[in-house]
């Protein structure tokens, strides 16, 4: 049944932001603490557990499916709103800011993904890579 | 007429923003193939064509809320305001390979926190040069940095005024949508092929919006993958950013 996927999808969701929230509690900050990472590792670790005792039919998967099928317009529909006009107003200090943080990140994540092997399923002679 | 119209999209917002956002999607999926002959993906000409209609609805309204704001189209807030957005974000991960995950994951802790102090030494730096002098104000703009959540949730908890907060969002949002608009051309540069790399990606980039529009618009298999270590930045942002990055920033600008 397509709404046993998405029930399961919304326990996870559920239990992943009341976690976060607890875990923020726990921390003593005012926000949750990786609420939706949370919610994914646990529907992770449910559709593997579900798998094994072939308790997941495909259809049931489908409605799981679909909801990451609709996440690129979700997030379309994301972009809509932000407030792109303060954003262009707001005074240097911010561009500035913002721009320095992500060239300097871009480099990071480019100097990290250096360090990968090209193919790390290949035999081992690429160790120097 | 025009009131039936109106009460008919009024009662049916979200029914609307399904309808607008598929309009969206189908232009650009066509404006991708003709114009750019495929190599610009049809989902990154989507979310410019959505940051442009947030900066007409924000000029038409005077409002925070771009499009959504625009009474017609406020069905477009619930679809992409962070409830829908989250359960996507969740529904991605039925996608990831375990073993995947797994193995890329300290090298993904470890960008988490290099995403999370190296944004933020540059937000002070930068809020230093520009004449800020006291910690409060620094922490605060170095925070949005961060991301526009950890910073007035750190203004907040420290004591800022509320325009250094209101610099502070600032500098957050145009973090984001920077990140949405330039991953798919730095998508080589940054060598965002794998999971482990889209991991990486994900801790540096840090904010939830900016990783999950910019891997849709390079690659949507690596959503989930960046998606999962980014949804942990807020958190160890706020965490970091009241504590251990406050009292550093007031050690060494003791006024």
């Amino acid at each position: 049944m397509f709404i046993y996927g998405t029930a399961l999808l919304a326990v996870c969701h559920l239990l992943g932001i009341v976690l976060g929230d607890m875990l923020g509690l726990a921390l003593g900050v005012k926000a949750n603490v990786g609420g939706v990472g949370i919610a994914m590792l646990l529907l992770i670790t449910l559709r593997i557990w579900l798998h094994r005792r072939g308790l997941l039919c495909s259809t049931s998967e489908g409605g799981v499916h679909y909801w990451g099928a609709l996440y690129i317009p979700v997030v379309v529909a994301m972009a809509m709103q932000q407030n792109v006009v303060a954003a262009l107003r707001s005074g240097r200090v911010a561009v500035i800011a913002a721009v320095g943080s992500v060239v300097v990140c871009a480099l990071f994540v480019s100097f990290i993904n250096r360090l990968e092997p090209e193919q790390p399923e290949q035999p081992p002679q690429d160790k120097t890579a | 007429m025009r009131e039936i119209l109106e009460k008919a999209a009024k009662e049916n917002g979200l029914i609307v923003a399904f309808a607008i956002v598929g309009l969206v999607v189908l232009l650009s999926g066509f404006l991708s193939r003709k114009l750019t002959f495929g190599r610009v993906q049809g989902s990154a000409i989507a979310i410019l064509i959505g940051l442009a209609l947030a900066w007409v609805g924000g000029k038409i309204t005077g409002g925070s809320k771009g499009f959504a704001d625009i009474a017609f189209f406020s069905g477009i807030g619930l679809m992409g305001g962070s409830m829908l957005r989250d359960f996507a974000i969740v529904a991605t991960a039925f996608e990831v390979q375990a073993e995947e995950a797994k193995r890329a994951g300290w090298v993904g802790a470890i960008a988490l926190l290099l995403g999370t102090v190296l944004p933020f030494v540059v937000g002070v730096c930068v809020a230093r040069a520009y004449g800020f002098t006291d910690a409060v104000s620094l922490t605060t703009i170095g925070a949005g940095a961060v991301t526009y959540i950890v910073g007035p949730v750190t203004g907040a908890a420290i004591g800022a005024s509320s325009d250094v907060m209101a610099l502070s969002i600032a500098t957050g949002v145009i973090k984001a949508i920077l990140v949405m608009v330039s991953t798919p051309m730095a998508a080589k540069f940054m060598r965002l092929k794998t999971p482990r790399s889209a991991m990486v990606f994900g801790g540096l980039a840090g904010t939830v919006s900016g990783v999950s529009a910019g891997l849709a618009a390079t690659d949507r298999t690596l959503v989930p993958y960046g998606a999962l270590v980014a949804t942990f930045h807020t958190g160890l942002g706020c965490l970091l950013g009241t504590s251990v990055l406050y009292f550093a920033v007031k050690a060494i600008f003791p006024n």
